[in-house]
């Protein structure tokens, strides 16, 4: 390949990426689907840039998938695995186990070697944890019972493929053999190697990994960031990923258990954060090529000629998964709402499956043509996961909502006569559970309304009385007793539902007063609009108090510094009234971002008079110094 | 008419027996205006100038609180310091208060006996009570003899209605500008004014 063509081939990918991954964010369909359909539109389907090497680029693409799971490694601290054992072993071992045990036997009594069906019932077990996390993470899930479930099962997942590509070798059907591949995966030497021998090297590596990371690695790294450049511990962190594909490449295993083992090894130390920012992008545009490589890979003709087995096995195996994640999701107790966000987020077959596929192809475990189907049913389920988690938001969650508030309202009619509670907590998150807190301690009895299942029915244990559900809707507040409280605390995270529930608050409980948290300025104008009285903005008095003690540490008088702060406080609540009379005259702003920065530079600019904010004259001595004066010349 | 202005102090305003009945006697009307203290300013953060503001509203003003340490509790003393500034309350060219009242109106365990040279407290309350005299003098500011219930400990449920009733009717006759200068100047307490039975008021 020349200079010119690589560069142009490098053109075309960076632009399809840059034109499909952003309009495909823009749909709300996350940025794998867009690397696929990126990879699909410059694929031999429509555009046909990239022919016939879709596949070779997908082996060099792979590596994305060695350093994500470096980066893993590196996330693995010991006390994240220890806090979260129970889900990652149960939910995730049950889930791999069982998925690829079914998965299996249905691919042996379809008639394939059970080779093939092992291999293929371990491969799509897996889901898709660059989709999914990323997925959770957009919608703001990710904090749930259900997406730290998810990411349990995922963390195993991500361990199990090494496993996993450790075993596939055994599995190897002579008859099926890729003769060049095989050679171009496993290191040719060490083959010609005795057993013994072979053994030897390959623990050895394992053990230079392992100690060279604990003790040859760190003062390395301090060497070379001791040269102030950071393009060399750039280049350090890659040649250490690198290196050690290159080091289990050439004994025979998988580069992607070497990187990850490293990872660990590394994840207790200093240089741990800068690592991982430096190895990211690496990983981010790789994995990205590597979609683009799936996405090409597709074969469409394949697709044509077999529409109905290919999209039947689809929905079978996204079926099946699902139904599995389903029963272990109840068996872990999450609640019916949260349990269907995780099992159908976790539904789809993932980007390790093209690796196992693949390897299992030149490993000669699978057949070519039934490689080519499962590739095309795995890249099809990848693209249907951001369709699922929409109709799940759409259709199926509102429905399954509805049902579990008639039950509140069934429990609700049943110990309406036993207490009337004066106050309503709408969110017990980090916010309400202070404020539900400190009533609790004064003996103030609070009717808590959240809209986590898993948190709902920890408190209940613990005694509270909370409800699961939306807060804003007048059938919950009813039935949380709004008609006879005096109050209700709107803390949720959520600045939409907020004012939907002020809404509903102001329409149906006039009577009610409401105190109500605030995130932004934008939210606090909002609500001033919405006619609240009490709008309490979450950051104002925790940054304040940091203010406060930056002032102390300056060196300024405890008392003063505190008294600056509310003097600052009052005057920043009285701008903001301002201010919102302002906003109002004037609506024409272009865009969010421009309104913020616009408000910012007003609320600066009025800061100027802050400098003159009235001092504590009483205290001062300035004026009767001057009185005395004048009394002297007199 | 005066515009009767009261700055009321009580730090723990739930336990109170005594302010409670005392301010719900308070006589609901424009010219007397309740002013509380601690509740208006929990973190001690004075509002200087609506302080101002208000002082220069009204023509008589009443420190209400209980006698602790021999003195106010401490957010009068933090709203002295800060409120009357010099060159506004006193000073060079510090006029704004000529002319208006000062009065304490205070609640104390000690018996009226207590408060004499062969009491335990030595000392009468006006001796106590000293500094806010002189506060109002340099100021410009009559002071008035204070307003004293004595032996709160003590007191029956009726008693402290009696008081409450004294002190509605005190307050009544401060914003009718009924009491005449020769009265005050007779009486060592305003309640000499509105007598009550001498048995409870010792």
């Amino acid at each position: 390949m020349d200079n010119n063509a690589f560069l142009f081939q490098a053109m075309v990918y960076l632009a399809a990426s840059v034109i499909m991954v952003p309009l495909a964010k823009r749909l709300a369909l996350g940025s794998v689907l867009g690397y696929l359909l990126a990879g699909i539109l410059i694929g031999p389907a429509v555009l046909k840039f990239i022919g016939g090497e879709g596949e070779s680029l997908m082996h060099s693409a792979e590596f994305g998938v060695v350093m994500m799971l470096f980066l893993i490694g590196l996330e693995l601290e010991p006390a994240v695995l220890w806090r979260l054992r129970k889900a990652i072993l149960g939910m995730g071992g049950l889930q791999v186990l069982i998925t690829s045990v079914i998965i299996s036997g249905i691919a042996f009594y379809a008639g394939l070697p059970w080779q093939s069906s092992l291999a293929i019932g371990m491969a799509l077990a897996l889901s898709s944890t660059a989709l999914v996390l990323q997925t959770l993470a957009e919608k703001g899930i990710d904090k749930t019972t259900a997406g730290r479930s998810a990411f349990a099962v995922l963390l195993f997942q991500d361990i199990a493929v090494i496993p996993m590509l450790a075993f596939f070798p055994l599995l190897a059907i002579t008859g099926l053999a890729n003769p060049e591949a095989a050679s171009h995966s496993a290191g040719g030497w060490i083959e010609s190697q005795s057993a013994w021998m072979r053994t030897l090297i390959i623990t050895g590596a394992v053990a230079l990994i392992i100690v060279g990371g604990r003790y040859l690695v760190p003062p390395i790294f301090r060497l070379v960031a001791s040269t102030q450049l950071r393009e060399m511990f750039t280049a350090t962190a890659l040649l250490l990923v690198v290196g050690i594909a290159v080091l289990m490449s050439s004994v025979g295993l998988s580069p992607a258990l070497g990187t990850f083992l490293s990872g660990v090894v590394l994840a207790n130390s200093e240089y741990k954060h800068e690592l991982e920012s430096d190895i990211e992008p690496f990983k981010g545009l790789l994995l990205g090529l590597f979609f683009i490589a799936v996405g090409a890979s597709i074969n469409f003709e394949l697709i044509l000629e077999h529409p109905l087995l290919i999209f039947g096995l689809v929905l079978a195996l996204m079926f099946v998964k699902a139904v599995v994640l389903l029963i272990i999701g109840k068996a872990f107790e999450l609640r019916i709402d949260q349990n269907i966000i995780f099992s159908s987020s976790l539904s789809q077959v993932g980007e390790f499956a093209f690796v196992l596929l693949s390897f299992s192809l030149t490993e000669g475990i699978v057949a070519r043509s039934n490689v080519e189907i499962l590739m095309a049913v795995v890249a099809i389920s990848m693209s249907l996961t951001p369709i699922a988690f929409f109709l799940n938001e759409k259709i199926v969650l509102p429905f399954v909502d509805k049902r579990l508030s008639n039950n509140v309202k069934e429990q609700r009619e049943a110990d309406t006569v036993e207490e009337k509670n004066p106050v309503i907590i709408a969110g017990f998150g980090h916010f309400g559970n202070i404020i539900g807190r400190f009533l609790r301690a004064h003996g103030i009895k609070a009717t808590i309304l959240d809209i986590d299942s898993n948190r709902v029915d920890f408190l209940r244990k613990m005694g509270f009385k909370v409800y699961y559900g939306d807060a804003s809707r007048y059938d919950i507040l009813l039935a949380a007793g709004a008609a006879e409280a005096k109050m209700v605390i709107i803390a949720m995270d959520d600045a939409e539902k907020r004012l939907q529930m002020i809404e509903t608050i102001k329409k149906h409980f006039p009577d009610l007063q409401m105190l109500v948290r605030s995130s932004t300025r934008e939210d606090t104008y909002d609500q001033m609009n919405a006619g609240i009285l009490h709008i309490y903005r979450e950051t104002i008095d925790t940054s304040l108090r940091m203010g406060v003690d930056a002032l102390k540490i300056l060196g300024h008088r405890a008392y003063s510094a505190q008294r600056a702060a509310r003097t600052f406080f009052r005057y920043d609540e009285q701008k903001l009234k301002d201010l919102s009379k302002v906003r109002n005259n004037e609506k024409e702003y272009i865009n969010q971002a421009r309104e913020y920065i616009e408000e910012l530079e007003a609320i600066i600019q009025a800061d100027n008079q802050a400098l003159h904010l009235r001092k504590d004259l009483g205290w001062d001595e300035d004026s009767l110094i001057a009185d005395e004066k004048v009394k002297k010349d007199e | 008419m005066a515009k009767v202005l009261i700055l009321f102090a009580h730090p723990a305003m739930e336990k109170s027996r005594i302010h409670k009945r005392l301010v719900e006697h308070i006589p609901k009307s424009t010219d007397v205006r309740f002013h509380d203290l601690y509740e208006r300013y929990p973190d001690f953060d004075i509002d200087v100038p609506y302080e101002q503001h208000l002082l220069l509203k009204h023509d008589v003003i009443i420190f209400q609180h209980p006698f602790y340490w021999y003195s106010s509790p401490a957010i009068i003393k933090q709203w002295l310091d800060l409120v009357l500034e010099h060159g506004w309350a006193y000073g060079t060219g510090g006029r704004a208060l000529a002319g208006k009242k000062f009065m304490n109106a205070i609640s104390t365990g000690g018996s009226k006996n207590s408060y004499t040279a062969v009491g335990r407290n030595k000392f009468s309350l006006s001796t106590y009570l000293l500094p806010f005299q002189q506060t109002a003098y340099l100021c410009d500011v009559e002071y008035l003899p204070p307003f004293v219930i004595h032996g709160t400990h003590r007191l029956s449920e009726a008693d402290m209605d009696l008081h409450a009733l004294q002190y509605e009717q005190m307050l009544l006759a401060l914003g009718a500008d009924r009491i005449s200068k020769p009265e005050i100047e007779s009486c060592v307490y305003m309640n000499d004014l509105v007598p009550i039975p001498q048995a409870i008021q010792s």
